[in-house]
């Protein structure tokens, strides 16, 4: 964006109201595992936010760059490929030369924005590691993740990278992302199928060769944790549209309009498909159905129709609802929070959606559709063997998974040495008639 | 199994990064485009079944 047109008074409230986003997260993280890993839960989810933007701030930004920012370029068959950006290490969010404030705006809060994005996305993966997922090998898996391989996909993407170079390098339409489901949202849900992959299922989960529902043990904090989530995405999506495409303040109401919609329609796909399936609506898989919608809206934000909007949503909560049960029952992945088929399937599937449902000036369908396939392509055939290979590699040396005790005690007693709720027991008392 | 999997899929991110560098016409490219998602699903499949296979062990 031109740096003139920052306008500061908006940017930063929608900034200070991303964190919302990974509030709700935490919270639905939470509430679908179980009671006795709940504050190892919260306290995973507070470290991995805390490392994400300690080693952010470090090494990452340096990679990641921002819009039109210094970068390191390869020239391959007379084509520039703009790989990496080349910011400072440990760069600092204040304005180098206050005389031209606005100038200097757009690093400044590409870092801030990010620094809470990158942490967005490191929290994604504890969902699919709930209840055996241990709190040093997290740490150390986020501060790989955020150093070294979040930012590589917010450069291509969101800083002038070589995927958002398409329309100018090679004459297709350029690989669009307006509120983070390539940057965030895919590789946060490839990190928590390589999680799942490595941990295995919870002990008990799969037992006499049938798989064993483990319900959430607090849906009331999952649903509110849907509304957090719905805030924080708007500010998120509004904040990143802004800062790193060619939005306008004034799209930002249809931007609001989009988002609700999607989770709407996503919610509702998810509520009647388990109330036609199980005879019942079922709250979980429902509060996935939300978050696919707003994340698969994430994609494409202001730019789609209302009607289409609905549409992407709608697809998305069902892909959730029978995908969460494909992953479960056929392919025994066992992840808890269904973070896999939230983030990284529907947020594939509205980058595609976004191509199929939209048409960008001067391009061709094929083009948009062609541009948003080499996205996918990047996010499946570099990303996942990069997340799984540093994450093998990790529990090589640092196992991620608690040992049997810790499977059987809960992630509270053994990390932490107390539990979340110490009140939480039938004292016999309390049935004594008085 | 796992090896030949995660090869695959960046093999097929490879051949879509060629039909940029060295195809020109939309088709061409659209096809070689499809070609490498085609070999990551692949890929992905090997991947997947791999590990199932390693959860029906274990269980």
């Amino acid at each position: 964006m031109n740096p003139a047109s920052i306008n500061l008074a908006l940017i930063l409230p929608l900034i200070l109201l991303t964190p919302l986003t990974s509030a709700g997260l935490a919270l639905i993280h939470q509430g679908l595992g179980r009671s006795r890993s709940a504050a190892h839960a919260m306290l995973a989810t507070l470290c991995s936010l805390a490392v994400a933007a300690i080693f952010f701030t470090l090494i990452g930004n340096h990679w990641a760059g921002y819009p039109s920012g210094p970068s390191h370029t390869l020239q391959i068959a007379a084509t520039q490929w703009n790989w990496l950006g080349s910011l400072p290490l440990a760069s600092s969010a204040n304005s180098a030369n206050p005389a031209s404030s606005a100038a200097n705006a757009l690093p400044a809060l590409s870092l801030v924005l990010q620094v809470f994005t990158v942490g967005l996305a490191a929290i994604i993966p504890l969902s699919a590691g709930t209840d055996r997922w241990r709190l040093a090998p997290i740490c150390v898996a986020t501060a790989v993740f955020s150093a070294f391989v979040y930012p590589l996909m917010a450069h291509w993407a969101w800083a002038s990278g070589w995927l958002s170079q398409l329309a100018a390098n090679f004459h297709l339409a350029s690989f669009q992302d307006f509120g983070g489901a390539a940057v965030i949202q895919v590789p946060g849900g490839l990190m928590a199928l390589s999680v799942a992959w490595i941990l295995g299922p919870r002990r008990g989960k799969y037992s006499a060769g049938q798989a064993t529902a483990i319900p959430g043990h607090n849906i009331v904090q999952v649903l509110f944790g849907c509304l957090l989530a719905l805030i924080g995405f708007i500010a998120l999506e509004s904040a990143a549209s802004l800062l790193f495409s060619n939005s306008t303040p004034e799209q930002i109401p249809a931007l609001i309009l989009n988002a609700i919609l999607s989770a709407s329609a996503g919610c509702l796909a998810a509520v009647l498909t388990t109330q036609i399936r199980y005879r019942k609506p079922d709250a979980s898989i429902s509060a996935n159905g939300w978050v696919a919608g707003l994340v698969a809206g994430s994609a494409g934000c202001q730019w789609v129709s209302p009607p289409a909007a609905i549409l992407i949503g709608s697809i998305a909560g069902l892909l959730t609802t029978y995908l969460v049960e494909i992953l479960e029952l056929r392919l025994l992945v066992d992840d808890p929070g269904g973070a896999i088929s939230v983030h990284a399937a529907s947020g594939l599937w509205g980058l595609l959606a976004f191509s199929i449902f939209t048409i960008q000036p001067g391009n061709s369908h094929l083009n948009h559709i062609l541009a948003q396939l080499i996205g996918i392509a990047t996010l499946v055939g570099i990303f996942l063997p990069l997340i799984h290979g540093a994450n093998l590699l990790i529990n090589r040396f640092l196992p991620y998974r608690t040992d049997r005790d810790g499977d059987w005690q809960g992630m509270d007693i053994r990390e932490l040495g107390s539990g979340a709720y110490p009140e939480f027991v039938i004292h016999a008392d309390e049935f004594v008639p008085r | 199994m796992k090896l030949i999997g995660c090869l695959l899929l960046i093999s097929g991110w490879l051949i879509v990064l060629a039909a940029l560098v060295m195809l020109q016409t939309l088709v061409q490219r659209g096809a070689f485009i499809a070609a490498g998602v085609g070999t990551e699903i692949l890929g992905l499949v090997l991947l997947t079944n791999a590990y199932t296979a390693q959860q029906r062990r274990q269980k």
